[in-house]
């Protein structure tokens, strides 16, 4: 009150904050701009300028007149709609078995919807070509045994593949999450009135977790379609995303149609995201009730049980195949045209370590700084939205989250465009610079921090840092002893989630980093595995970072158990009380 | 279809070792408005849900109108549930909620819309036959809650605590619709509550449980004046429970001797007695006892007073407040008497 009582400029406009806060919200703002509003505004803008400058359509004209582009189009949508058909194939039997019955096999189902999480889609992809492709051991055994083959990574079908597989955990968790939210007295509650079995099912059980599914399924959606890396390795480049890379790294940045495929991603991506909200619109099926808890897990007949093995086995069988064959591939001698590799050795892991050892140096590097900045930041954010009366503050908020929405080679894109002619003092230019992949890495990544430290914060109960304030501490000192030490578990969850996410990253990535010096491991998996020789170094590269990822999952997950069971123990401030 | 008796023979449950209810017995009758009374954990929840067919007893029978329905499941049975939390579906609109049983029933179409608009007539509810649960107030989820399951003219109607829900403003309304409506319908109903008003103002009869056994049975004024034991004495109301002796008629514990007006066999007993059967006299010399108030607590209508004894004896006792009146402080003595025909025998 003081603050504001000294400095009168801030009663005439009303400001109900502080110069702090009013400050840090100004540096906030000057960050997203800068690195995230800026850069997709100037992507939207070159789709739409003339080369004389004004407004004009003709470059998407331009774009649905060329054949290629046309078929990249449908090619994107037809991709992202199957791996949603595949994922949904292979999540809802998984959650509808997890969440309806007690099954001995439950553990591995859980298993199962985290374990493709740890191995982003491109690291998987050449080992699924060693396994599944025309030449790979499930078609050589069945042209040994059979005589048959099966194309299942044959151009787009390779892609729907890879992606499904490491894409379904997505509506796997959000779907079984929506059908335990359902509260048994719904079930009871039909039976009573004379359902049972299927028509329970169709009737009651599958609309009420209708939402669930759908925010899943638009996930993976907007993510598939979205994806860069994948396609790549894959050497499919007949879908936007490729397509929109190679032409701002082989056309060159003056060309308008990455800019116009990027405008495309983005509205795709957001049409999709804002349809499914608008189905879900007054949705909110969250029935279950204190006390209750869940639907009635029932016990399964013999044949019900048989018949779960038979879908959860192969299931596992399938989402392992790409962890397995990285696996092998990282530690095979050679492996062409047979079954399994010819030898093994350790011989890829001492290449990479000897040769490139700066992909590793670099991702703990840039990653590492890149979830600092997001933890901060995110703090930040989730304090000056949750416990001040700052003007615009949601604004804040809404376009930190928007960096969900845009794709990283868009995002990446515009960072060229905006940053390219400035150079740093050895001369190099800024948007290729290590420092730029950080910052992007950062703006990549807020929204998960910004969401860990907004739970994080509701968890402090205001009268908490009301005592604090009553015994003299500032709003400063408040946020730093009292309220970060009370968020530190949440705020460490935040950090290794970012990290994680970050060490994987390679839509971005590809666009910005021009030399291998300054390349993180996401870019040494990809550059490796462009050479039939590099695979196996690549594959060993791709080992480690599905190890580090894993790691910090499970230390994430550990933080913020430990923060749960530390908190259930201390007396809980309530609201009301 | 017509509203039924239903029988429980000897009924007992457990989940694993706990056992929740122990070889329950109790008959309602066709038509009748029957309570259980009981506090948290005493099986009245776990019994009506039996009823319903939600569990299956692991010895006993359970018939409805005569028929053994104990193994039959819940949507083979005509019993209508409302449950403690009304359990809409959130993703249907009011009328497709009451349609759910009907067309279950495969009931044609348009007699189903016909039963579907005279069941929300009946709770009063037909203008909002469009909405969403969402869209309702609590009351009204309610109403719509009983409509859902009146549709489907129940043999029997459960209900879980249906005034928990609601705002203390609204139950004693809500309460006395729910009577009203059992009346018209003459449907047998059974009510599941903790709150013995609730039970007393709407109940023909009822049962009193605790932990997962039938204390006893009656209608609501026998419980209160004739309660079987301690647990029913305390729970319907407030009572003054005094151990002492019973020798040639006469009620003896400290300084209190009591001339009984029922005969009882001698020996050691427990007398009930409530509050309004002690009258408290001003002046020194009525009443037969002395006693020194303890405490006083002006609840408004009536004044509560804790009052002991010589002997040490500690009674409970209320007087109707009257202005000009004024409530006995703490630290005086007051001459009372008790009277005999308001005492029970335990």
């Amino acid at each position: 009150m003081s603050a504001t009582a000294s400095r009168p400029w801030s009663a005439r406009l009303r400001i109900e904050a502080s110069a702090s806060q009013v400050a840090a919200a100004a540096i906030v703002a000057a960050f997203l701009l800068a690195f995230l509003v800026v850069p997709v505004g100037r992507v939207f803008l070159t789709a739409f300028a003339a080369a004389e400058g004004g407004f004009t359509l003709v470059h998407f004209a331009d774009f649905f007149r060329t054949s290629l582009f046309i078929e990249s189009f449908w090619n994107s949508l037809y991709v992202a709609g199957m791996s949603v058909v595949f994922a949904s194939l292979l999540a809802v039997p998984l959650a509808v078995i997890l969440a309806r019955y007690r099954f001995p096999g439950s553990a591995l189902i859980a298993v199962l919807g985290v374990l493709p999480l740890v191995m982003p889609p491109f690291v998987g992809a050449v080992a699924m070509q060693l396994i599944f492709g025309r030449n790979g051991t499930v078609n050589l055994l069945l042209m040994d045994w059979f005589d048959v083959r099966l194309d299942l990574m044959e151009g787009l079908n390779g892609v729907i593949f890879v992606q499904s597989l490491h894409y379904f955990p997505f509506i796997l968790m959000n779907l079984s999450a929506s059908l335990s939210n359902i509260d048994v007295s719904m079930e009871e509650a039909g039976q009573n009135l004379g359902a049972r079995g299927a028509n329970l099912l169709r009737t009651i059980v599958l609309p009420l977790a209708l939402p669930g599914y759908l925010a899943g399924a638009s996930l993976v959606f907007v993510k598939v379609f979205d994806d860069l890396a994948t396609p790549l390795l894959l050497n499919v480049t007949n879908m936007l995303a490729p397509q929109a890379y190679l032409r701002v790294t082989s056309v060159g940045l003056g060309d308008p149609m990455g800019y116009v495929i990027s405008v495309i991603l983005v509205v795709v991506s957001v049409a999709a995201m804002a349809g499914s909200a608008l189905l879900l619109r007054g949705r909110d099926y969250a029935t279950a009730q204190r006390g209750g808890g869940g639907l009635s897990q029932r016990r399964m007949t013999r044949t019900g049980r048989i018949l779960a093995w038979c879908f959860v086995v192969p299931a596992l069988l399938l989402v392992l195949a790409p962890h397995a064959g990285i696996l092998l591939l990282s530690l095979a001698t050679i492996w062409s045209f047979s079954p399994l590799p010819d030898g093994f050795t350790l011989a890829h892991y001492a290449t990479v370590l000897r040769e490139t050892p700066q992909f590793l140096t670099n991702t703990l590097l840039f990653c590492g700084i890149a979830a600092l900045i997001d933890v901060v930041l995110g703090v930040v954010i989730a304090w000056l939205v949750h416990r001040t009366r700052l003007p615009g503050r949601a604004l804040l908020d809404l376009v930190a989250m928007s960096a969900l929405a845009v794709p990283g080679l868009v995002l990446g894109i515009g960072i060229l465009r905006t940053y390219f002619d400035v150079h740093l003092p050895g001369g190099d230019s800024l948007a290729t610079s290590w420092i730029m992949l950080t910052i992007v890495l950062a703006v990549r990544r807020l929204p998960y921090a910004l969401r860990a430290a907004t739970a994080a914060l509701r968890q402090v109960h205001r009268s908490l840092e009301e005592a604090a304030e009553n015994l003299g501490a500032g709003s400063a000192t408040t946020l730093a002893r009292i309220v970060v030490p009370l968020m530190a578990g949440g705020l460490a969850a935040a950090f290794v989630t970012s990290f994680a996410t970050a060490a994987v990253e390679l839509s971005a990535t590809l666009v910005l980093v021009t030399r291998d010096v300054d390349a993180p491991l996401s870019y040494g998996i990809y550059i490796y595995m462009q050479s039939a020789a590099g695979r196996g170094p690549g594959a060993a590269l791709g080992v480690i970072a599905v190890v580090v990822v894993a790691i910090c999952t499970w230390a994430a997950h550990a933080f913020a158990e430990r923060e749960r069971r530390r908190r259930s123990r201390t007396v809980e401030p309530r609201g009301a009380a | 279809m017509s509203a039924q008796g239903v029988d429980v023979e000897g009924v007992s449950f457990g989940y694993g070792a706990t056992r929740v209810l122990e070889d329950v017995s109790l008959s309602i009758r066709k038509g009748e408005f029957f309570a259980f009374l009981g506090p948290s954990g005493s099986g009245k929840t776990t019994l009506l849900r039996l009823i319903a067919g939600f569990g299956t007893p692991d010895r006993g029978r359970i018939l409805i109108g005569g028929r053994d329905m104990t193994r039959t499941p819940p949507w083979s049975r005509n019993v209508g549930l409302v449950f403690q939390n009304y359990a809409l579906w959130p993703h249907m609109t009011v009328a497709q909620n009451v349609a759910f049983g009907l067309e279950r029933r495969r009931v044609p179409r348009a007699e189903r819309d016909r039963r579907v608009r005279a069941a929300l007539d009946m709770v009063g509810l037909a203008h909002l036959i469009d909405r969403r649960p969402a869209q309702l107030s609590g009351g009204q989820q309610q109403r719509v809650a009983i409509a859902r399951t009146l549709a489907i003219e129940p043999e029997v109607l459960l209900l879980d605590e249906p005034l928990s829900n609601l705002d203390a403003a609204l139950r004693a309304g809500v309460r006395q619709e729910l009577v009203e409506l059992q009346r018209r319908l003459g449907l047998t109903t059974i009510l599941v509550t903790h709150d013995q008003e609730e039970a007393n103002a709407a109940a023909d009869r009822m049962a009193v449980l605790d932990g997962g056994r039938v204390l006893q049975i009656g209608t609501p004024t026998e419980l209160y004046d004739r309660p079987a034991n301690r647990f029913v004495a305390a729970f319907l109301g407030t009572a003054n429970l005094i151990d002492g002796t019973v020798e040639d008629g006469v009620f003896r514990a400290g300084g209190i001797a009591l001339p009984l007006n029922e005969p009882a066999a001698p020996g050691r007993v427990t007398l009930a007695l409530r509050p309004q059967g002690i009258r408290l006299h001003r002046d020194a010399s009525g009443g037969a006892l002395a006693a020194r108030v303890l405490r006083t607590e002006f609840l408004g209508g009536h004044v509560r007073y804790t009052l002991e004894l010589q002997e040490g004896q500690q009674l409970t006792t209320e007087e109707a407040h009257l202005r000009g009146r004024d409530p006995l402080a703490p630290g005086g003595t007051v001459r009372l008497e008790i009277d005999p025909r308001q005492v029970s025998i335990l």
